[in-house]
């Protein structure tokens, strides 16, 4: 069972990795990055947000050492070794995957290899010094399926890159630089092996692309991705938030793609993807077909804001859309 | 008298005293503190009691503008998240007294920021006056947003971006987070004009200008604002009120009520202008 799961799992990334290496539908892995910058803004607390060109790394940095949540691409590897340096000369222990594509965790090995593990007494006594190489990199199991293969077998993703502690359940709880840290797992919404991290004393989350301010939800749906599971996400994301006032300041929240935000952009977005939902929803109770539905433009009003002909275009949006409601799945 | 003004020392002091009491306009031409209370008169019906839904009249939205304030459904701010939503700085204006503060550097007496207080849910917002640059777009956006400003004469011109997605009337036409605001200050005596320029490439044909007038209150108060959230009404969770497209009965009623036709009820920048009327003659329904 547990090999037929990793074989569909990889069936699955191999067809999104597929997707991804046709230019019509979305970009590769970048090659070259010489004109690209890494920006460090701070959050608040601990944590900080790095901007470059994949998908925002998280950064948590105090007496421990750091901590990562994504990793971006492997070719700036160096330019985000650089800007974590500029925040903390500890060594890096902990690398978060929010899931398992290569714009969050193309840069797992690269950045790995440039931390260590906290190990020590019978561990590295037994397993010597290799017990201390490399940071850890924790991530649903999920992950670790779409990301590895069976022996004999083309993997996604190099083994170096692959998460080395893996949970299964909704959530995995951490204890680092003096604050909690929840890996809160939302099933089926961006992907099947989606990952929150809340911050609890610096109050910030980091949402991996359960939420971004760039595009449409991006809805994986041959990795397990559905429109309501995201919804669900983006509700989860709103519980767990308190604001200043309004809706505004408090608990800050580090999209997957886009800028650093707090309540208010989270509701909006929650707003814009739950009309489109329920649009969608209704038109296929009329028994829309999908063409139709996109002649409908179910997302007219918010195209100016979210619409995209590049990577994640509209059509690709709606069709996610369609598909996952009109494939049987409940309204949550 | 005139030892004293040979004597160098107290001719310097004299000057030192005289640039004091003329209070030279160095730094800030116009002094714009104080408490100044909104008048209303101008657009009243819009800006206290609130607008009707599915007026949109005159104002310059585009076809998607149009669609947001078509299905949004009044119900979205009983939602507790939404209940003590702030306006947002470019819509603050609308109403309400205001209270503006200068901050100066000690040392240097340079103006380093102008603050504004709203009564409105008690929002405060700077407007930098010490040249900083705006952060980067990836920086928090806010229902205040960022805002620089200078003097232009006696004018205060002010630049604000990092807006959070806000509101051109509250009957849910939308503001973008991509939108620049232009704002004037003008001071005439007790009185202020504080003139908007709304810059929004998603949801505007063109800028969209508003002034409101304030008069200067020599006792002025401003009350607090408190707002906490409740439950008004109970629903499952996640359930946002909207009303899905063409579906949405009330939009009528406004033309109905005032005779004003579709065309000119649901906005556009053509319905700006003053030779939009002549346009409409015997174009009208007749009010109930």
């Amino acid at each position: 069972m547990r090999m037929m799961q990793t074989i569909l799992a990889l069936l699955a990334a191999a067809a999104f990795g597929a997707a991804q290496q046709a230019p019509a539908r979305a970009p590769g892995v970048p090659q070259n990055f010489d004109n690209v910058e890494v920006h460090t803004l701070p959050a608040q607390g601990n944590v900080y947000m790095l901007v470059g060109s994949g998908g925002n790394i998280t950064v948590q940095a105090g007496s421990d050492g750091v901590l990562l949540v994504d990793t971006e691409y492997a070719g700036l590897a160096d330019k985000i070794l650089a800007a974590i340096h500029k925040i903390s000369d500890k060594p890096l222990r902990y690398i978060i995957n929010t899931h398992y594509h290569p714009d969050h965790t193309n840069g797992n090995e690269r950045l790995r290899k440039a931390g260590s593990t906290i190990a020590g007494g019978n561990v590295a006594g037994d397993l010597g010094a290799e017990a201390s190489q490399g940071a850890q990199i924790i991530a649903h199991v999920n992950v670790l399926d779409r990301m590895s293969a069976p022996t004999g077998q083309q993997a996604a993703a190099p083994q170096g890159a692959w998460p080395t502690d893996t949970f299964t359940g909704n959530e995995k709880k951490l204890w680092f630089n003096n604050e909690g840290i929840e890996i809160i797992h939302i099933a089926n919404a961006h992907t099947d092996g989606d990952s929150i991290v809340y911050f609890r004393k610096s109050d910030v989350i980091s949402t991996g692309d359960l939420f971004v301010t760039t595009t449409y939800p991006i809805i994986d749906v041959a990795a397990g991705g559905t429109i309501n599971g995201y919804i669900e996400g983006l509700n989860h994301i709103i519980d767990l938030i308190v604001p200043v006032y309004g809706q505004e300041g408090g608990t800050l929240v580090i999209p997957g793609h886009g800028r650093l935000c707090d309540l208010g952009d989270v509701l909006n977005y929650r707003e814009m993807v739950t009309i489109i939902r329920d649009r969608v929803q209704d038109m296929i109770k009329k028994g829309m077909t999908l063409e139709q539905v996109k002649a409908a433009k179910p997302t007219f009003d918010y195209d100016p804001l979210y619409g995209s002909s590049t990577f994640w275009t509209t059509d690709r949006f709606v069709e996610a859309v369609y598909k996952t409601l009109s494939s049987g799945e409940k309204k949550k | 008298m005139e030892f004293f003004l040979r004597h160098r020392i107290v001719r310097r002091w004299l000057l030192v005293a005289a640039g004091a009491l003329l209070s030279l306009p160095a730094f800030a031409q116009i002094n714009l503190s104080g408490v100044w209370q909104n008048q209303l008169d101008e657009d009243f019906p819009d800006r206290l009691a609130g607008p009707e839904l599915g007026d949109f009249a005159g104002l310059p939205i585009n076809a998607a503008d149009r669609l947001r304030g078509e299905t949004w459904d009044a119900s979205l701010i009983t939602l507790p998240e939404y209940q003590c939503r702030v306006h947002p700085s470019d819509y603050a204006s609308a109403f309400a007294d205001i209270r503006i503060w200068e901050e100066f550097d000690r040392n240097s007496q340079t103006l380093i920021a102008i603050h504004l207080h709203h009564f409105a849910w008690a929002t405060e917002r700077t407007i930098w006056m010490d040249g900083r640059p705006h952060p980067p777009e990836y920086a928090l956006h806010t229902a205040m947003g960022f805002s620089t400003g200078k003097w232009e004469g006696d004018i205060l011109t002010v630049t604000t971006d990092h807006l959070k997605e806000g509101w051109f009337r509250r009957n849910g036409l939308a503001r973008s987070d991509k939108a620049v605001v232009t704002e004037h200050f003008i001071r005439h005596d007790n009185g202020l004009t504080w003139v908007t320029e709304v810059d929004d490439p998603a949801y505007l044909e063109e800028p969209l200008l508003r002034s409101r007038d304030y008069v200067f209150s020599v006792a002025g108060q401003i009350a607090p604002y408190p707002c906490e959230s409740v439950e008004e009404i109970i629903r499952p969770r996640g359930v946002i009120p909207h009303h899905l497209p063409g579906t949405n009965t009330f939009l009528k009623e406004y033309q109905q009520r005032h005779g004003i036709p579709d065309d000119a009820a649901m906005g556009g920048a053509k319905t700006m202008y003053p030779e939009y009327r002549a346009k409409l003659k015997g174009a009208g329904v007749q009010p109930k």
